[in-house]
């Protein structure tokens, strides 16, 4: 009888639990998603990082 | 070559995409068989099955504390050498953390209730890991606050070693303080206390937590990468365009 009063404790232990853990995933998944888009969008917009990068966006802002 | 060498941030985007997906999957793997030999774990003899909420309770605190601990040897690489990395893990690290002392605090209160009575008390080790979990959100207001990602750096490793004083407290305030709490019963100078048809549960969900917390420490540290890189694009663009 005292295992069942405790289930809801047991019970509500583990959807915290869960819920912690898919908030985690959830987390890192959509936020890798939302900086490959990101970089994906600079790189068919032909936007690259460093020198080569500045270079491209002289060469773009003279041919405007 | 030297390790500083390895640790170059387009060095760990190679090393970690494929280690994530081997690493997740080790991390199901091991949750499964954990959680099958919670399920099959008997009763204890004075909590009853309440000791189930043990196998989530005791990870969450090992891995709370875990994080913070990787935080500090981050905030030294950050201090005295400024390794790229270093802040990169110190701040992908300090969600996650957060996330398993929440854990930690929430699942221990449940436990409490039925067996304390109560699902607070202001104890040395409930109320060490509750600053623990205030720290966390101290660090990441921090670096949501400073925009200059190597000045919210400083600042937060400074933060964080002083936070670390917290370690040491948590650890001790069951042999420190009279607590409701009860005291070490794994990691001890003598041998563990718990039956092994219960420390072998606990242990296997240990590895399986730690497993995910690693699988998502890498992860976020690749999103925070990618940010930075996203960063430098759009300030390089900024200053071509003004």
């Amino acid at each position: 009888m005292e295992g069942a009063n405790h289930l809801s404790f047991i019970l509500a232990a583990y959807a915290v639990a869960i819920a912690v853990v898919a908030a985690l995933v959830a987390w890192v998944t959509l936020d890798y998603r939302a900086q490959s888009a990101k970089l994906a969008e600079f790189e068919k917009r032909g936007i690259a990082r460093g020198a080569a990068g500045r270079a491209l966006m002289k060469e773009a802002e003279e041919e405007v | 070559m030297a390790i500083v060498d390895w640790a170059n941030p387009s060095r760990f985007l190679k090393i970690a995409n494929p280690a994530i997906k081997w690493l997740g999957g080790f991390t199901v793997v091991a949750f499964a068989f954990g959680i099958s030999q919670a399920i099959m774990a008997p009763d204890d003899y004075q909590q009853g099955a309440t000791v189930k909420i043990m196998f989530l309770h005791v990870p969450g605190a090992w891995l709370g504390m875990l994080g913070w601990l990787v935080m500090s040897i981050a905030a030294l690489g950050t201090l005295v050498w400024r390794h790229p990395l270093a802040d990169v893990t110190a701040k992908a690290a300090a969600p996650i953390g957060a996330a398993f002392t929440l854990m930690c605090l929430v699942t221990g209160s449940l436990w409490g209730r039925p067996m304390w009575g109560t699902y607070w008390v202001w104890d040395a080790r409930l109320t060490s890991v509750l600053v623990l979990f205030l720290l966390y959100l101290g660090v990441i207001a921090l670096w949501r606050t400073v925009e200059e990602p190597s000045r919210a750096a400083r600042a937060a490793a400074i933060l964080t070693l002083v936070g670390a004083v917290d370690l040491p407290i948590i650890k001790f305030s069951v042999d420190w303080w009279n607590t409701l709490h009860q005291g070490a019963s794994v990691f001890r100078l003598s041998a563990p206390t718990i039956d092994p048809s219960i420390l072998i549960p606990l242990l296997v969900m240990a590895v399986a937590f730690t497993l995910l917390f690693v699988t998502l420490l890498l992860a976020a540290m690749r999103n925070e990468i990618l940010r930075r890189r996203v960063r430098s694009v759009r300030l390089m663009q900024a200053s071509v365009a003004g």
